[in-house]
């Protein structure tokens, strides 16, 4: 669906897809997980059916995340490379989290923040897959000493990129024309001039 | 099984006191290792008592049968032929441990469950699992320094040697205790096992054993299953005992002070974000932009 002709289109059907499957299994596993990572939370396993359900599934929720999730590092790989470019935007991050974006370096399709959380979540993935296997006790039988270490890993990554995502979300919803991106797949012209004017320039044509 | 007539001093999972209004005696069981046979009566009695019947598996060309502890076998008994270089030089010694939980005062089990009530760790020291709590998550395994609980295949709970409690709290000896022929197992108070020990090493000692002693490790707080020992310098040999147990520092990493923080840190960025929100206001498309915009497009 295009509501303005002249928008850009950002994210492809297909991409979108992939994101929304990725973004769901998160929420799922990041609600099942949390029941086990401290009583606190221990009532969201209320959400999967009750604990012992919580406990069957997160697994192979994570198998689903785990296979979207590198469907779209491969999709997107390319495009997050770093470069000198997304460096100084980084030096500069201040200026924009206080809300004075104006004269920030020009990006592409992703600012280095973008792509910084890219790879970082990619990390975080790797992290939590490998461990979330070596924790699978219905299916896999790893020495003890291995389940203790991937404990720990698991855990800990788990809290890093829940606070990761948090951090994904709330960039969305701040830069005020972003979430449409993921629902429709197209951005404003004056959105994209605004906060990845190289990426304009390239698709436009025009300065 | 909860009983009521049981006091609770731990619950897993559980941030808040337990009942704590009355205090009972810790017990123990006592297996002297040194008079012990190896008859199995004490694994015949588990499963009578406990009405456990464990398939009957194949003869793996040594004594163990079964080989090792399974979600129905909460006892075996454990045979090790070793050879120790002495003074008196080479002897074969036949040592025999009756395995399984060793109801540590530190339950690794316990600090690791996440199921709320599904480990119970009594007044009286015995660390119980209430199936009917656990969720099969398999935790408890990866914390027992004992490698003592198993998960049943057929239906995903732990199960182990629950030390009776279902008798002790009638006032009864676990069966084992009970059934055992030479009086190798005994059961009564910590502090009566305690003596009852005491004089079982000054004899050993007294019979040329200078390192017997008391298996009661430390590291987990001392256990309500106790060894007497003739080689207690070297547990290891009484098929892989461990040395100085203890809760892994990597279990106690996981279950520690980090997690509160973690949800404290997690609580903190979702916060600051909508307090970013509030403070600095949304990042618009500015509006000269979007005026210049519409202008280049009509
Ligand atoms: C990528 C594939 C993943 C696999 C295979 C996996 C597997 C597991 C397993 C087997 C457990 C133990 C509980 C159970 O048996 O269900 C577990 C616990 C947990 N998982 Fe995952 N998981 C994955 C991804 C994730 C993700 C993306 C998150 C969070 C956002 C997460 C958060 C947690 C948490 C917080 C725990 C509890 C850890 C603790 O007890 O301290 N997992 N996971
Ligand atoms: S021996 Fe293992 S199962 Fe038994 S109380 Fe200690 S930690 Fe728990």
């Amino acid at each position: 669906m295009i509501r303005n002709p002249k928008d850009l289109q950002r994210y492809t059907a297909h991409e979108r897809a992939n994101h929304w499957v990725v973004g769901i299994s998160f929420i799922l596993l990041a609600l099942s997980g949390l029941a086990f990572f401290h009583p606190a939370f221990f009532p969201l396993a209320q959400l999967f059916g009750g604990a012992v359900w919580a406990r069957i599934l997160h697994p192979f929720l994570g198998v689903l995340m785990a296979v979207s999730f590198l469907a779209i590092f491969f999709r997107f790989k390319a495009l997050n490379v770093m470069t000198p470019a997304d460096q100084e935007w980084l030096n500069r991050v201040g200026e924009m989290v206080d809300g004075n974006d104006h004269d920030m370096p020009e990006q592409g399709k992703y600012n280095g923040g973008q792509k910084m959380m890219f790879w970082a979540l990619a990390l975080c993935m790797l992290l939590l897959a490998v461990s979330g296997i070596l924790l699978w006790r219905a299916y896999f039988g790893f020495p003890v000493g291995l389940v203790r270490f991937g404990a720990v890993i698991h855990a800990a990554t788990a809290a890093v990129m829940i606070a990761l995502i948090f951090v994904h979300v709330y960039a969305a919803i701040w830069v005020k024309g972003t979430i449409r991106a993921m629902w429709y797949g197209t951005v404003t012209r004056a959105w994209a001039k605004q906060h990845h004017r190289a990426w304009y320039r390239q698709v436009t044509g025009k300065s | 099984m909860a009983l009521q007539s049981l006091d609770i001093a731990r619950r897993s999972a559980t941030t808040t006191p337990a009942p704590a209004a009355r205090q009972t005696t810790e017990v123990a069981k006592l297996i002297d290792v040194s008079t012990c046979i190896g008859c199995k009566a004490c694994q015949v009695a588990c499963m009578e008592w406990n009405d456990l019947r464990d398939e009957v598996g194949s003869c793996a060309g040594v004594y163990d049968n079964p080989v090792d502890l399974t979600a129905k076998s909460w006892t075996v008994m454990r045979f090790a032929e070793v050879e120790l270089s002495g003074p008196n030089g080479g002897r074969l010694e036949w040592l025999i441990r009756k395995d399984g939980c060793m109801h540590c005062a530190d339950p690794g089990c316990l600090k690791a469950c996440p199921a709320p009530g599904a480990i119970i760790q009594y007044a009286n020291g015995i660390v119980d699992f209430h199936q009917e709590n656990c969720i099969g998550c398999g935790y408890c395994v990866t914390g027992c320094p004992f490698n003592v609980p198993r998960i049943s295949k057929e239906d995903s709970k732990a199960y182990k040697c629950s030390l009776c409690s279902d008798r002790v709290a009638v006032g009864q000896a676990p069966a084992c205790a009970k059934v055992c022929p030479t009086g190798a197992i005994q059961f009564g108070s910590k502090e009566q096992m305690q003596d009852v020990a005491d004089k079982r090493l000054a004899d050993l000692k007294s019979r040329g054993f200078d390192k017997a002693g008391l298996y009661d490790p430390q590291g987990v707080g001392g256990t309500h299953v106790m060894y007497v020992l003739h080689h207690a310098d070297r547990p290891e040999l009484y098929s892989g005992l461990p040395n100085d147990p203890a809760i892994s520092p990597l279990v106690s990493l996981w279950k520690g002070f980090a997690k509160p923080l973690a949800t404290l840190a997690l609580a903190g960025v979702a916060l600051g974000s909508l307090f970013h929100y509030v403070t600095k206001g949304p990042n618009e498309v500015s509006k000269e932009l979007e005026d210049e915009l519409e202008k280049e497009e009509s």
